[in-house]
């Protein structure tokens, strides 16, 4: 397998870190080789992060630059406008339709941008509610496992597998509805027919 | 089957399956969790130290007593921890004793991207340099036994996309070591300029046998493909040039001081034209050419972070097609959290219009708009020492008008902050002190410290009175507030910078992330609301300007901490069920 490169991109707190270890969990236990790269420190306050999931026979960097990721994942609006350089022009591209205002939005020092979900949708985006979605499965806190689930329809890897490490890495009172989250992103993203 | 572990999570393996039992540090983004994840392993002792000299002392002790030792750390740690650590190579070791020091080139989590690699030459400690987990494990055990064999501290320098990627590593088992008994030996343990001497020289044929250990270290990994290109590299730079060159041949080099320079004249030969690749300063390029190697220069920055996309374009590699950037955005930078303690304490000080010198935690986002209320931040523990210097140096009348407010967190006040008070105190400093004591090493992702009570292993510690502190420290005016009741906050700190002499304000209440329980939200009735704009300016993350600029409340990121409800001068900010925030979209 050439080395594929999933990008994850949020605000700091929102999850990322968690959703980037079950991928390559699924991934390590189909035997792949995997390297993984965080964002630790000041910027989970709330700051832009990135995490690098790359998966393949051998990877050597686990960092990338622009035009280099297969996938990516956009926890929110704003950060998926922002990262899309980093995508592949045949990309595939799951976005939280979500916005959290940054700083300079919430103070006024900036209008807030208007515009990006139709820019999104026109890049060929997935768009979901991963918040409504996460609720209807129980709780808001799960949308970073809905946005995997969405995430999972592109990836050659069995959806038992994703169960298992899901199950494994949330904390044990969640499993259930983080679960439910996972199924409701594989779902909403069949209704996007948005298998690669 | 492999494990996927993190560069740090590797590196705690390798030391514990090398048979480590004394393991200290400070927390430091890119370091921190080395000595998390050790504690958690059997048979290892692991404490944080109040800073990373005592860590390295403590270490030191350690292995002079016979116990292989870990102590971790960030970059700029080491500078704290310089002074035993350039002594150290002179005394060498009893059991092994290992340094893990962490960069963070492209500053995420720092202040400064200093290489520490000069610090080999520098401390004449030698170096080894991993370039993925599977190679931190393996030289975090080939660590010990360097130490071990050379009589010297040996430095495993990480970066932060080593210590915080994670890849595939074969772990093994532990390795229980027998002590070194402890002998008295002073001509090699008392460092006064007599003994000192000797070892000076005695350091010298150390080094000799270093640098015959780095010519045969199976951790530097000649790989000849096309002869033309030939990248002598370390660290996480040989996977980009990996990445970007798929071609060129490779020196990987292992050990990084001293360096394998015959091993590296053999590569030349064999290659075309000689490059180097490397983060941060040229320190293998002055080397080289030191040397007498001829290297082929190429455009690869000595500023940031470097990736596989700017090594391909520092070789003129065409760019890969990218998809064009959506619009002009706003930046995202990080900012304190909705609920956070801290707030209180720099809208007081914005509203006095005061010289805030700040330091190290947090708290510097503080610096940010809205509160922009920090004037200076410049390492561990300088808030204190750098007040007494603002006052000391400013123009007579012109404190007054601007009152001098040292600000620093309960770790770092623990880290370097008592020294500076005592410089206060002793040369009749007149400024005022807080504390911001949220309980807890919050930045670095919520660690103990003497003040909170607990120890790394999550064991009763005694919990430091910081006002008894303070006082033993000479310092008469003493206040605690609870910073989440804003006018008292205000008032402490307004007395505190009238009374003459040295005031310290204490700010307690815990960081908001380890409450358990969040508060219940709050909501703006937009009828009242006159658009004022104070309670955006506290910049909280749950707060902004909505329709007509009235304020708006984010109920799903409100933590309820009701600071906007204090200074809403309408009372136009009021609770809201809870039930509905959860789910409220």
């Amino acid at each position: 397998m050439n080395t594929e490169t999933v990008l994850l991109v949020g605000v700091g707190g929102q999850g990322t870190i968690l959703a980037s270890d079950v991928l390559a969990k699924v991934a390590t236990a189909a035997g792949m080789d995997v390297k993984l790269a965080e964002v630790h420190g000041m910027s989970q306050r709330g700051g832009s992060v990135d995490t690098v999931v790359r998966i393949g026979d051998k990877v050597a960097s686990p960092v990338i630059g622009p035009g280099m990721a297969d996938h990516m994942v956009s926890f929110e609006l704003l950060e998926a406008a922002r990262w899309l350089p980093y995508l592949k022009p045949e990309g595939r591209l799951v976005v939280n339709t979500r916005m959290i205002a940054p700083l300079p939005v919430l103070i006024g020092q900036w209008a807030t941008p208007t515009g990006m979900y139709a820019a999104l949708v026109y890049e060929g985006a997935v768009m979901l509610d991963a918040e409504a979605l996460a609720c209807e499965a129980g709780s808001p806190r799960s949308a970073n496992i809905v946005l995997l689930g969405a995430l999972s329809r592109g990836l050659p890897f069995p959806g038992d597998s994703w169960r298992e490490c899901i199950a494994a890495r949330v904390p044990p009172k969640t499993v259930e509805g983080n679960l439910a989250a996972f199924d409701l992103g594989c779902a909403a993203c069949e209704k996007e027919a948005c298998e690669t | 089957m492999p494990t996927l572990l993190s560069g740090n999570e590797a590196i705690a393996r390798g030391a514990w399956e090398a048979g480590v039992t004394v393991c200290t540090g400070y927390p430091g983004t890119p370091s921190t969790e080395i000595l998390e994840s050790l504690v958690k392993m059997p048979g290892a002792r692991c404490e944080w130290s109040p800073n990373e000299k005592v860590a390295l002392e403590v270490a030191a002790g350690a292995s002079m007593a016979g116990a292989r030792s870990l102590v971790t750390m960030k970059h700029v740690g080491l500078n704290v921890a310089a002074d035993p650590f350039m002594t150290l190579a002179y005394t060498g070791v009893g059991a092994g004793l290992v340094i893990v020091v962490a960069d963070d080139p492209g500053m995420h989590s720092s202040q400064n991207e200093q290489d520490s690699r000069r610090w080999g030459p520098f401390g004449k400690v030698p170096i080894l340099e991993p370039s993925d987990s599977a190679e931190a494990r393996e030289m975090a055990i080939a660590a010990f036994e360097l130490s071990e064999s050379l009589d010297m501290p040996v430095l495993l320098r990480s970066t932060t996309r080593l210590s915080h990627s994670k890849s595939l590593v074969e772990v093994g088992e532990r390795t229980e070591r027998r002590g070194w008994p402890y002998a008295k030996n002073p001509p090699k343990w008392v460092m006064m300029p007599g003994n000192a001497k000797r070892r000076r020289v005695d350091l010298d044929s150390r080094l000799r046998r270093a640098a015959a250990a780095s010519e045969g270290s199976p951790f530097t990994v000649e790989e000849i493909r096309d002869a033309a290109v030939g990248v002598v590299t370390s660290g996480v730079a040989y996977q980009y040039v990996r990445e970007a060159l798929p071609s060129a041949s490779t020196l990987k080099l292992g050990m990084t001081f001293p360096l394998p320079i015959e091993r590296i004249r053999q590569f030349a030969t064999k290659v075309h034209d000689l490059y180097v690749v490397e983060e941060l300063d040229p320190y293998l390029l002055e080397s080289l050419r030191a040397a007498g190697i001829s290297v082929t220069d190429v455009a690869v920055p000595h500023i940031g972070e470097l990736s596989p996309t700017i090594v391909a374009q520092a070789f003129g590699e065409p760019a890969l097609e990218t998809r064009q950037p959506i619009l002009d955005l706003p930046d995202r930078p990080p900012m304190l959290c909705a609920g956070c303690p801290h707030r209180g304490v720099f809208r007081a000080l914005r509203e006095m219009n005061a010289t805030v010198v700040g330091d190290i935690g947090c708290y510097t986002l503080a610096a940010l708009p809205p509160l922009a209320a920090m004037d200076t931040c410049l390492c561990m523990g300088a808030s204190i020492g750098m007040a007494r210097g603002f006052q000391l140096g400013s123009p007579v009348g012109a404190v007054s008008a601007s009152p001098v407010v040292a600000v620093i967190g309960d770790s770092t006040f623990a880290h370097s902050g008592m020294t500076g008070l005592l410089e206060m105190t002793y040369n009749g400093g007149d400024a005022t002190v807080v504390i911001l004591d949220n309980r807890v090493t919050a930045m670095t992702g919520h660690q103990d410290n003497p003040f909170t009570g607990r120890t790394l292993s999550g064991e009763p510690a005694p919990q430091i009175d910081i006002e008894g502190l303070v006082r033993a420290l000479g310092v008469k005016d003493v206040t605690t507030v609870d910073p989440n009741l804003l006018r008292p906050t205000e008032k402490a700190l307004r007395d505190a910078v009238q009374a003459p002499g040295v005031s310290v304000v204490i700010a307690r209440a815990p960081c908001i992330m380890l409450s358990r329980e969040r508060g219940v939200p709050f909501a703006v009735d937009a009828e009242k609301c006159d658009s004022c704009g104070e309670c955006v300016r506290l910049g909280c993350p749950a707060i902004s300007r909505g329709e007509h600029s009235r304020a708006t409340i984010d109920a799903a990121a409100c933590a309820g901490c009701r600071q906007c409800v204090q200074v809403c001068r309408v009372g136009a900010i009021k609770k809201v069920l809870a039930a509905d925030a959860e789910c409220a979209r």
